[in-house]
């Protein structure tokens, strides 16, 4: 059903990439796919590899959830891949099939670039996979402070970013229960064309929005109530804090990228 | 008796393969019979509600099946609606899947996907809004205006105008107050009694239970404890008890009579059972 979307979910454990801090495994992020667009070689990709295969590992969200999160981006992939494969020019040509012609060098990039993509999206995930929404939230908030000074709204879009995040559950699975207290009149979601199905989803969407509209009054009354005014002067309960191991992996990150600089230099 | 729906080695496992999976229903075998009215009871989280979306077909069985009047229901995936006018379900708080601009058009809307229109139509929704005692004057108002407790009648009727030959009830009374809670079974008796029509209640509150079913299924973390009539049930009070669900208030205070060493009857669920019991007991000179 709709919940079985797992596009970034949070996957609770205790391992050190769970304890991390949100703002380490972020600035890691980045330096990993600033290395990642660095990357010319063979060895440096190797070493890519290895040390996203080393994080999977220490952080025991196991290689199933990592390979089932790239479902959705796998046409992409195909797709960037084939083109890649028919369209790169070369020097020799290995397949000649009237317009499509196959270069040694299209498959070559064409590995390069999936295996790109796919070590991008399994970073990213074991990102999301380790770290709670809330917490994520937080370090983006953290972060981002600095541009405070030049009036970005950071504290209020965290904040919006954080209501998004608790609602988006709720609203799926009440998504669920009126589509089921629908169907149990009657409703019929599944044939019919486009507009009777577009049509057949009103007495789904009145009723959600009725109460996503309910929701976000009594929430914003909750928040009244608990004098929230707004990030100004406004205190953590749970205090971001870097610890010993948070400096040992940023220098792990930092080293990651700086020997792939040098591999590139090489022309490795 | 004959029976109406079968559910047969019925299993329901969500999330199946992911470390999420969890078994909501396991391994239940009961039947439903013709006419009758049936409570079904247990602990939060026993089960109970994703038990009877199977009876409608709203989930489909990971192992199993579900008959009705000895067909199962999944034969023909096609004809799954069928089903659904055929066993009414009303769901848990089903005051949140109305929608319609007035209260006459929401109850409609049942019916209409059936098929119906014109007199037998505009007959099914008033016939239903009176059945659950809502006024004429209600029936032009937007459902939204109501309060909580006309909402839930508004959706009850709405199940009840497609005149289901198996209503099905999740929790009715839940979040209604006293009167509210006696005046909805009052109407719910009544639809059983005027039309015959096979019930199945699903509450938490045992009083409610003892004084409306014939029989009780009791629901223990996805697998069926007992069933059988209140006396059967009540009879095993004190198992009751361990399993973590109630008896109703009569039951328990015959059973600390019991134990007081009074030769009272536990199996008792209705304030008028005890009284002659122990009304028997000070004739027969015994101290009470
Ligand atoms: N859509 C779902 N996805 C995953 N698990 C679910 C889903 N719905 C219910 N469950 C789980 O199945 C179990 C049984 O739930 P169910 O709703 O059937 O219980 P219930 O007996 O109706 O409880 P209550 O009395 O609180 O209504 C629960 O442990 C619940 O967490
Ligand atoms: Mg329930």
């Amino acid at each position: 059903m709709l919940k079985d979307i797992t596009l970034g979910q949070y996957f609770p454990g205790n391992s050190i990439a769970h304890r991390l801090d949100p703002r380490t495994k972020i600035l890691l992020v980045v330096l990993y796919i600033i290395s990642l667009f660095t990357a010319r070689g063979l060895v440096s990709y190797a070493l890519i590899a290895a040390v996203l295969a080393v994080c999977i590992k220490v952080s025991h969200v196991g290689l199933r959830p990592m390979l089932k999160g790239m479902k959705p981006v796998l046409f992409i992939m195909v797709f960037t891949g084939l083109l890649n494969l028919f369209f790169t020019p070369g020097e020799r040509y290995l397949i000649e099939w009237g317009a499509l012609r196959v270069s040694d060098t299209g498959i070559k990039n064409a590995v390069f670039m999936v295996f790109r993509i796919m070590m991008l999206i399994m970073g990213t995930f074991l990102m999301t996979y380790t770290t709670s929404p809330i917490r994520l939230t937080d370090g983006l908030e953290a972060l981002m402070n600095p541009l405070k000074k030049i009036k970005v709204p950071v504290h209020e879009l965290a904040m919006m970013m954080a209501i998004a995040l608790r609602f988006i559950p709720t609203l799926i699975e009440e998504t669920d229960k009126i589509m089921s207290a629908q169907k149990a009149r009657g409703a019929d979601f599944e044939s019919g064309n486009i507009f009777q199905k577009a049509k057949a989803l009103v007495p789904v969407l009145v009723p959600l929005f009725v109460s996503a509209f309910r929701r976000a009054d009594e929430l914003a009354t909750a928040m009244e109530c608990r004098c929230y005014a707004g990030g100004e002067g406004r205190t953590k309960l749970h205090v971001l804090k870097y610890a010993g191991k948070d400096y040992i992996a940023l220098a792990c990150g930092i080293i990651l990228l700086s020997g792939i600089i040098t591999l590139r230099k090489l022309g490795i | 008796m004959k029976p109406i729906l079968e559910v047969k080695h019925l299993t329901h496992t969500y999330s199946a393969g992911t470390p999420f999976q969890r078994s909501a229903v396991e391994d239940m075998d009961f039947a439903v019979n013709e006419g009758e009215f049936l409570g079904i009871i247990g602990h939060t989280g026993s089960g109970k509600s994703t038990l009877i979306q199977h009876l409608n077909g709203l989930l489909k069985p990971t192992e199993g099946q579900i008959l009705l009047r000895g067909k199962d229901i999944w034969e023909e995936p096609k004809k799954i609606r069928e089903v659904r006018f055929k066993v009414g379900l009303v769901f848990q708080y089903p005051e949140y899947q109305l929608f319609e601009e007035t209260v006459y058009k929401d109850i409609a809307y049942g019916p209409t996907n059936m098929g119906m229109t014109g007199d037998a139509l505009d007959h099914a929704v008033r016939e239903a809004a009176r059945l659950v005692g809502l006024r004429d004057d209600q029936l032009e108002k937007s459902p939204f205006e109501l309060s909580g407790g006309q909402k839930r009648r508004v959706a009850l009727a709405g199940v009840l105008a497609m005149e289901p030959d198996v209503l099905v009830l999740d929790e009715p009374t839940a979040g209604l107050d006293p009167a509210g809670r006696e005046n909805l079974m009052a109407n719910i008796r009544d639809y059983h009694r005027n039309k015959g029509k096979t019930i199945v209640l699903v509450s938490h509150s045992m009083d409610e239970i003892a004084q409306n079913v014939d029989r009780i299924l009791v629901l223990k973390s996805a697998h069926v404890l007992m069933q059988g009539t209140p006396e059967e049930v009540f009879a095993r009070g004190e198992e009751l008890i361990t399993a973590g669900l109630d008896v109703p208030q009569v039951t328990r205070i015959a059973m600390a009579l019991q134990r007081r060493g009074l030769p009272v009857d536990p199996a008792v669920y209705t304030v008028e059972a005890l009284e002659q019991q122990l009304q028997q007991l000070r004739k027969g000179g015994t101290v009470c």
